[in-house]
Parts: C-alpha cells; structure tokens; sequence
C-alpha cells in the first residue's frame, strides 16, 4: 500500500530547470549586446576625436614659399591628452614624401575629400593602436599637392573603460539571471499546485470515500482527474460487488444447510436404534463442519477485505471485549463455561471494531470449543510496555509446542483438536486483524496450570 | 413458549416449526413483513424470530418498526449473512440478539434463555413442584429458606423434570435435549447431572426416581 509510485522527473524540477536556461540564455544575450554597444560607442567616440585632431592639423597645413609647412597646432593634440593618458603618434606626409612625426607609422591611402577618413586599427611599437589618416589638396605653384595626415592613439584607455563597462555588464546580467531564477521557482511552483490540491484532496479521504472528485481543476488536468473518477467508480463497484458477493454467497450455501441441520434434528428426535441414530449425529457434525467452515472462509474473506479499507477509530479494548463476551456467553453457558473479563480500563487504541471484534469471537469460539466442560475461559486486558493486550486463556489441553509456531498458519490445525469441530482460520484470521492494526498475535501454554492462551498485541494510540 | 417465526424459506420455516414444536413450543409462521405485522397485532409472543432477507422488505425495517411500537417483545434476528456485516445494524436496531444458520437449537434455546433473563429485570418466573421453588431464568432453587444457584445443565435437566412432572424421560431424550450435537456423550454422562441434582435436592420432599430401562421422573416421595 505504502509503495512509491514509479516517479520519472518532477514537472516543477523540470519547468524551474528550463526556465532557468531561458534566463541564463537571456542574461547571456544581454551582456553580449551591452558589450557591443559599449565597444561601438566607446571607438566611436574615439574616433571622432582622432579624426578631429586630425582635421586641426591637416586645416594648419599651408604652403609657404613653394613648401608645404605644417604647424602642429596644440590643441591638436591636447584633445587626445584630455582624452586620456594613451600615447598618441601623428605623421605628415605630401605627395608620398614624409614631413614630420612618426616615419613609421602604418601606410595608409586615405580616399580623397573633405569628409573622407580611413580608419585602422593596428599595432605599433607593441601597442595596439586606433588610428585615422585624412587627406587634403593644397594648391601649389608647382601644381596641387596632396597632404595627409596620420594620427594614432594606443587603445589602452578604451580598454579600461571597456572592462570596467564588461564587470558591470556581468553584475547586471548576473542580477537579471537571480531574478529571472526568483521567479522561475515561483512560476513553476503555482503551476504545480493544482497538482498538489488535487493529491491532497484525493490522499486526504477516508477509506471508504470514493465519491468522484468535484473540486474545480484546471484544463490540463481534466482527462486525468476523469480518468480518476473512472477508476474510482470501478472500484467502488467491484468493492460493493465483492460485499454483495460474500453475502450472497452466505445465504445460499446457509439457508439449505439450516434446513438440513434442522430436518437432521427432527430426524434424530423421532428415530431410536443407536446405529440410525449415530448416523444422524455424524451428519450433524458434517453439517456444521461445512457450516463452520463457510462461515470462516466467509469471515477470512471480509476480513482480507476489510483490513485494506481499516475504518479506524479509537476502542476502548475493555469494552470491547465487553460486548464480545456478552454475546458469546450463552453459547458457554450452555456447555457449562464460564467466560470471565479482567482489565482495567486501558489507554486508548485505533482499530476497526467489527475486525477487532471478529477476532476475538473467533479466537472465543475456539476457547468455547476446547476447554473441557465446566472450566473457566479467561479473558484478561492489559498493558504491556507500548502495547495493550487482550489475553484469552482457556484450560483446556494447551497448544502443542511444535505446533505454536505453524498453526496461525491458514488451514493448519492443532495436534490437539483433531475431534473437535473447526477449519482451523480462526487463528489465522486473528492474526491478519492483528497484524492490520500494526500488532501481532502471540501463542503460548499457561505456565502453572493447563491452558493454552492466545494474546493480541495492538498499539497504544 | 410462543414463537413467531417470521421466515421466508418454506422449507426451513417449516422444519423450524416443527423441530421448536417437538420442545413443546408453540410457532406462528409468517413468511412476509405484512403477515408478520398482523401476526403481531392480534397476539402475545415470548419470542420473535426474524429473518433479515424478506420478499416484501428488509427484516431490518419491520424491527424498527416494531421498536417504534414499544412493543418489547425480544427479537432474535436469524441471519445467513457473514456475522460481523450485520452485527451493528441489527443491534442496534434493537434486536436483542442474532443466530447464525444454520443454528444449533440447544444454542437459540440458550440464547431465548439469555434474553428472556435480561429482559425480565428480575422478576421471578418461579415455579413450584412440592417444596421446590425453581427459577429457571434466575438459575436458582429453593428449597425452604436455602438457595442453591444451578449450572447450567442441572438446571435445564431440572426444567425438563419440571415441564412434566411424573413423566418419565428416556436417557435418549434427555440427551438429545441437554447436550449439543456436538458434544460427543454417552448415554450415562446423564448419570452424572441426575446425581448432582439428586444431591441439590436431597434435603426437600421432592426425587428423581430412576424407572429401570425407561429412564427418569420426578415426584413427589
């Protein structure tokens, strides 16, 4: 009953798992694209100053008595050093012939125009460099000449700032993928708990409630909470079908018995010779053996059927055995035993009554059966550690000592009854009540005296 | 006693009659709710008996019912079912108790006796033979000022001296009527209960006199 269901994944592990790598997708893409953008504003913002230092220089160039002269202007290239604090290199070149600043600096062809610029990044002198070339034509004597300018800034600021922008960007996105996971939990979680309502409303039921469940579930559940009350439908179905069975059953093999036993009685009544009259009892016999017996196989079967559907409840055991004795006492008193009840009133225990009850009748039946007329069978409720006990003793011949393992056994029956009418399950069916209160049944001979007693250990409450 | 055997088997209902019949009772039999209804209405019983599956009803709703009269008279539910399964419903409709069949009669003449006893809250049923008062429900006999409680064999054998007085019962019948079927006895165990009850009553005007080859009878010395 206890078994765990085959369980493949949880749908909440699964939806938080996949929604968690949505999120560290997202996050991934988000610094990515921050980082992108950085990088672009951060080279275009140097870029421009490049190419405006680059425009100052190129605007101061000017030809003077037939040269090409080129006064730096300062500001030139202060912008770069307001900038930052990289290394900037510049060069002049007209018409192919170097003029001024840094020879080698990388080769550029600038295309020609006011607004044309060619931007490279490169390396020089073992620093990365970004660098800008500009072009303009001054007009000679000797005919135009081509002026073009150079400069270069080492990329060690932009660097910085690009990292320093990446660890923010990490933070951020770091951030976004805890809040992303906050939520994922959350969002997987209220869409299991429908799940979870409808576990705990069907687990929460008593035994025998197999009404169809009502309460309001979403769509997707639908075809499984049918299927559910399909199920359910079915078993309530077979379970009363079982009940109707075992009453049905009990009626058609009793009522021709009862009448055969009583025609039997009659008979024995009217007839004399000792020969007929033997028969006549061995029929009687017969008869209730059969009787006997269908009514434990009957008593097995609902108690095999009972003890999965317990209807537990707290039982006072002394009271209990009360009851039981009561209905059992005419049936001693008509052999001359006494059925005595000792006890005091013990803590509480949770059990099904008629099982409880079924089995001490049973085990009474047996007593009644074998103790030796005018003896006493006594039933005594007490506490034994944890456990309550109700003891049965009888005086008669006892139990066999290698019999007491085996005879709770189904069918098994004592070396010592083998006159005695009985099929031998009420033993068994003790036990099985016993046990599906979470106790036990145990055998043993009376110590001092001749008897044998049987004990039922049930659980305090 | 007066039975009402309400019963819808026509073949047990008839060999329960007669078999109550042959101990000297007197049974009624109806084999529906209704006819037990009328039954009921136009005469007394010492006991009902009643079976649970009926033709026209569950013998369950005519025990309401009856109970719903206040009328007192003990019911004995005769039932085919599993015990346990209608147990609690039965009792606590207010049956005074339940027989399993197929029954052992000496088991629902102990049972009739262990009902009749709780329901007449210690009024004396006593009867009188000589200077004898016995009182089979109470299980005690009298014999002037001393009281001596009988087990329950010495005083249903007494019942049966007391039903006839000066009748002689065979050893066979006295069997028959005191032991179970089941009990496996000789003939002689009789011996045994006539000379305890001799003993019980050896101080009073009244003996069990042993008739050679007949059996017994009580009388008066």
């Amino acid at each position: 009953m206890n078994e765990v269901a085959n369980i493949s994944g949880s749908i909440r592990r699964r939806l938080t798992l996949q929604l968690l790598g949505i999120a560290a997708v997202l996050a991934a893409l988000l610094f990515v694209m921050v980082m992108a953008y950085a990088k672009q504003v951060a080279e275009e913002s140097q870029d421009n100053i490049l190419s405006a230092s680059a425009t100052a220089i190129l605007d101061s160039a000017a030809i003077q008595s037939g040269e090409v002269t080129v006064d730096i202007p300062y500001s030139a290239l202060s912008m770069l050093g307001n900038v930052s604090d990289d290394r900037v290199f510049y060069r002049v070149v007209a018409d192919g012939d170097y003029l001024t600043g840094y020879e080698s600096l990388p080769e550029t062809t600038p295309p020609r125009g006011q607004e044309n610029r060619q931007f490279l990044t490169s390396h020089y002198l073992g620093e990365s460099i970004r660098m800008v070339s500009a072009t303009r034509r001054l007009s000679n004597a000797a005919g135009p000449v081509e002026v073009t300018v150079s400069v270069a800034q080492t990329l060690k600021r932009q660097r910085e700032t690009l990292e320093r922008i990446s660890t923010n960007a990490a933070y951020i996105g770091f951030g976004f993928f805890i809040a992303a996971a906050l939520l994922a939990v959350l969002a997987a979680q209220s869409a299991v708990r429908p799940v979870q309502a409808l576990a705990n409303s069907v687990s929460r039921r008593g035994p025998q409630d197999l009404r169809a469940v009502q309460a309001p579930v979403p769509g997707e559940m639908a075809p499984l909470v049918d299927a559910l009350n399909r199920f359910m439908a079915r078993l309530k179905k077979s379970l009363s079908r079982s009940e109707e069975f075992i009453a049905e059953a009990a009626h058609r093999i009793r009522t021709p018995l009862a009448v055969l036993r009583t025609q039997a009685e009659i008979a024995l009544r009217r007839v004399e010779r000792p020969e007929n009259r033997a028969a006549l009892k061995e029929m009687i016999r017969a008869i209730d053996e059969s009787s006997r017996a269908a009514g434990q196989l009957l008593d097995h079967a609902m108690v095999s059927f009972r003890t999965d559907h317990l209807e537990v409840r707290e039982i006072n055991l002394l009271e209990l055995a009360e009851e039981t004795l009561e209905r059992q006492r005419p049936l001693a008193e008509m052999q001359d035993k006494t059925l005595s009840l000792q006890g005091e009133v013990p803590p509480p225990i949770r059990g099904d009554v008629i099982l409880i009850q079924n089995a001490l009748s049973n085990i009474l039946d047996n007593a009644i059966k074998y103790a030796p007329e005018g003896e006493d069978i006594d039933v005594t409720v007490a506490c034994e550690d944890s456990w309550v006990v109700l003891k049965v003793c009888d005086q008669g011949p006892g139990f066999a000592p290698e019999d007491i393992e085996k005879l709770t056994e189904r069918f098994s029956r004592g070396k010592n009854a083998q006159d005695t009418v009985g099929s031998g399950l009420g033993l068994t069916i003790a036990e099985e009540v016993a046990q599906a209160h979470g106790g036990h049944l145990k055998l043993s001979n009376r110590k001092n005296t001749r008897g044998a007693c049987v004990s039922f250990y049930f659980p305090q409450s | 006693m007066r039975f009402l055997l309400v019963e819808d088997n026509a073949k047990l209902a008839t060999s329960i009659s007669e078999r109550l019949t042959l101990d000297g009772h007197v049974v009624d039999h109806a084999a529906e709710i209704s006819t037990a209804q009328d039954y009921v209405a136009t005469a007394d019983y010492d006991m009902i008996l009643l079976d649970i599956m009926l033709p026209d009803g569950d013998g369950r709703d005519f025990l309401n019912e009856h109970r719903g009269r206040q009328d007192d008279t003990p019911v004995i539910v005769l039932t085919a079912r599993s015990e346990v399964s209608d147990r609690v419903g039965v009792l606590d409709l207010g049956a005074d108790d339940y027989i399993t069949k197929p029954f052992d009669f000496s088991e629902l003449e102990a049972r009739c006796r262990a009902v009749m006893r709780r329901k007449s809250g210690g009024v004396t049923n006593a009867k009188r033979f000589g200077d004898l008062v016995f009182d089979p429900l109470a299980g005690t006999l009298k014999i002037g000022s001393k009281t001596v409680t009988l087990r329950n064999k010495e005083l249903r054998l007494l019942e049966i001296f007391f039903s006839a007085p000066d009748v002689i019962f065979s050893k066979t019948k006295l069997v028959d009527r005191l032991f179970s079927y089941n009990e496996d006895v000789s003939e002689n165990a009789i011996e045994v209960y006539v000379a305890r009850l001799r003993r019980h009553i050896s101080a009073s005007s009244v003996q069990i006199v042993t008739v050679r080859g007949l059996g017994y009878r009580l009388s008066l010395t």
